[in-house]
């Protein structure tokens, strides 16, 4: 396992993608590498200079990008702390603890049947599926996405998904795609998924787990359980599953949902 | 100049006062990433109970200002199994290793005490008569004189090592406890445990944790934690290790000059893992920019 660091980034650039939702291209500080992440792990960011904030917010890998050394973070503001990380300017620094939890599971390589997988996102939840998309791609798989938003104004990043694979919408409004939840898409009700990557808002996880049950596909979900420390030390953010109470931020925040006591 | 930062609780001599509060540094492994387990005074592991618990159910944290609320619940896998699969993986390192124990009854203290005692070689536990969130044992026992001495007596009785009584700040006057441990054997005692505390969602209208109330911790309970550890330091005459909301080294010496012999650091573990370090090393710089060359010179000098 990749050692964990601790370390300050330099913020790159900051892009806002809507009103509520701000992509941090950060680099870290003493010019070293970006640290090797898994798709599905997270970071933890300190907020800088908020009276009312206190402890680090944890956010999960967007992409790392090697062409220019950056970590990108895809940031809701969600409240007075991630408030201020969308509020940063090129130049200003983050305290930045990386990486953290386990990630979502790779298929198998030298399979000669080529697996179909299907990424379905939510809101801020599409954010670890880029960077797991890529990594899909790279190891010669064919990823495709199933991404859904309030309304077309909010489908995150939708140009770099294009670059990867098959983009499916869904929103709430109807403004872009099918008119609906992601759930009511023709493309998540097909038996011949090999697996479901999940992450989003809780009930449409546990929507999406319920259809991956009925239809005998594998599925794995990232939570994002309130957590304090991060590091497997405060059993905070602990999950009922399959084993009794255990931590998102060590065993998760990928489950699989054979773990999970979600009915 | 080196400064001799060596500090006796009881018949332990720590190599600094830093230690870690339970529960807030798990096993110290989560931490070897990050920091260098050798120069810690001691970490004292999260609290252990006889038989393994689950905790409470989530939500169990809420961030507050300057601090947080937790009601974990004493999740650990009980005694044994720490002795079996956790002691072994961390009993290398050299610096002291403090249980914390709790229990639902002063025999389950006395019992995790004994096991501790027969099978391993650890040198110090700290009894947790304060924890806010169970709903046996805990601060049931650290509110009441009684209820203190009794289980402090049990463990006196089943444990030849340093025995700690971590005591809770949920008291009329936390220096009756102190005396009444004291009274009892008691080598130490530590404090504060959390302040009980509720947070509301006030759009969901619902309490933030699962069990309504929790404990706080943080620097918003520092200037408490500072009065009472003067306070106790005293009314007894057994060393005083204080915590609360400890965020850097200026932060442990407020405790120290009040009559802290060590100092926990806690709930900024979560936002530094490398905290504990950073206050063993302003320490030592205070000491040699104020030309103390003992820390023993520094405790409890107000």
């Amino acid at each position: 396992m990749v050692k964990k660091t601790i370390k300050d980034f330099t913020v790159k650039s900051a892009q806002h993608l809507s009103e509520a939702y701000t992509l941090l291209k950060l680099t870290p500080t003493d010019g070293t590498e970006v640290t090797t992440a898994m798709p599905g792990q997270f970071v933890q960011v300190a907020v800088p200079d908020t009276p009312n904030t206190f402890l680090r917010r944890p956010i999960s890998v967007n992409f790392i990008d090697r062409s220019d050394n950056t970590l990108w973070l895809l940031v809701r503001n969600a409240g007075e702390g991630t408030s201020r990380l969308c509020e940063m300017k090129t130049g200003e620094h983050l305290n930045i603890i990386l990486p953290l939890g386990n990630g979502f599971s790779m298929p198998e390589e030298n399979n000669s049947t080529p697996k179909r997988l299907l990424l379905v996102g939510g809101g801020v939840g599409v954010a670890p599926l880029l960077y797991l998309g890529h990594a899909l791609a790279g190891g010669g798989h064919t990823p495709e996405f199933l991404l859904g938003a309030r309304s077309c104004a909010d489908l995150l990043e939708l140009d770099e998904f294009k670059r990867i694979g098959t983009v499916h919408v869904a929103t709430d409004d109807g403004s872009a795609g099918v008119h609906g939840l992601v759930t009511q898409h023709p493309a998540i009700d097909s038996q011949d998924i090999d697996c479901i990557y999940c992450c989003g808002p809780a009930p449409m996880m546990k929507a999406v787990a319920a259809i991956a049950r009925q239809n005998n596909v594998a599925c794995e979900v990232s939570l994002e359980n309130m957590m304090a420390c991060g590091l497997g030390a405060c059993l905070c953010c602990v999950e009922n599953t399959v084993k009794g109470n255990v931590c998102v931020c060590t065993e998760g925040p990928v489950f699989n949902i054979t773990q999970l006591t979600w009915q | 100049m080196a400064v001799d930062l060596t500090t006796r609780i009881g018949s332990l001599t720590l190599k600094n006062p830093v230690l870690t509060a339970s529960g807030t540094f798990g096993y110290g492994e989560e931490f070897s990433d990050f920091i260098d387990l050798n120069r810690l005074g001691g970490f004292i592991i999260k609290g252990t109970t006889l038989h393994a618990r689950e905790g409470n159910p989530y939500p169990r944290m809420a961030e507050t200002p300057s601090g947080m609320l937790n009601a974990v619940g004493l999740q650990n896998k009980g005694i044994d199994y720490m002795i079996d699969h956790i002691y072994p993986r961390i009993k290398h390192v050299d610096s002291e290793i403090i249980v914390n124990v709790s229990g639902a009854s002063p025999e389950d203290y006395a019992e995790v005490c004994r096991r501790i005692a027969d099978r391993t070689s650890i040198n110090a536990v700290e009894i947790n008569i304060s924890c806010p969130n169970v709903k046996q044992g805990g601060m049931a026992f650290g509110t009441t004189t009684e209820g203190a001495a009794a289980v402090t007596r049990a463990v006196r009785e089943a444990f030849p090592g340093v025995v700690i009584v971590k005591l809770s700040p949920n008291v009329t006057d936390i220096t009756e406890i102190a005396r009444a441990v004291e009274a009892e054997g008691a080598d130490a005692v530590s404090l504060i445990n959390t302040l009980m505390g509720m947070a509301v969602d006030v759009e969901r209208r619902r309490p933030c944790l699962s069990t309504v109330t929790g404990g706080l911790s943080g620097p918003a309970v520092r200037p408490v934690a500072v009065r009472m550890v003067w306070q106790t330091a005293k009314a007894v005459k057994i060393p005083v290790i204080g915590l609360g909301g400890i965020m850097n080294g200026r932060d442990a010496l407020e405790f120290i000059l009040a009559g802290a012999s060590a100092i926990e650091i806690g709930t900024a573990n979560f936002i530094d893992p490398q905290a504990t370090i950073k206050v063993i090393d302003y320490i030592d710089d205070y000491c040699r920019c104020h030309g103390v060359d003992n820390i023993n010179d520094l405790i409890g000098v107000i």
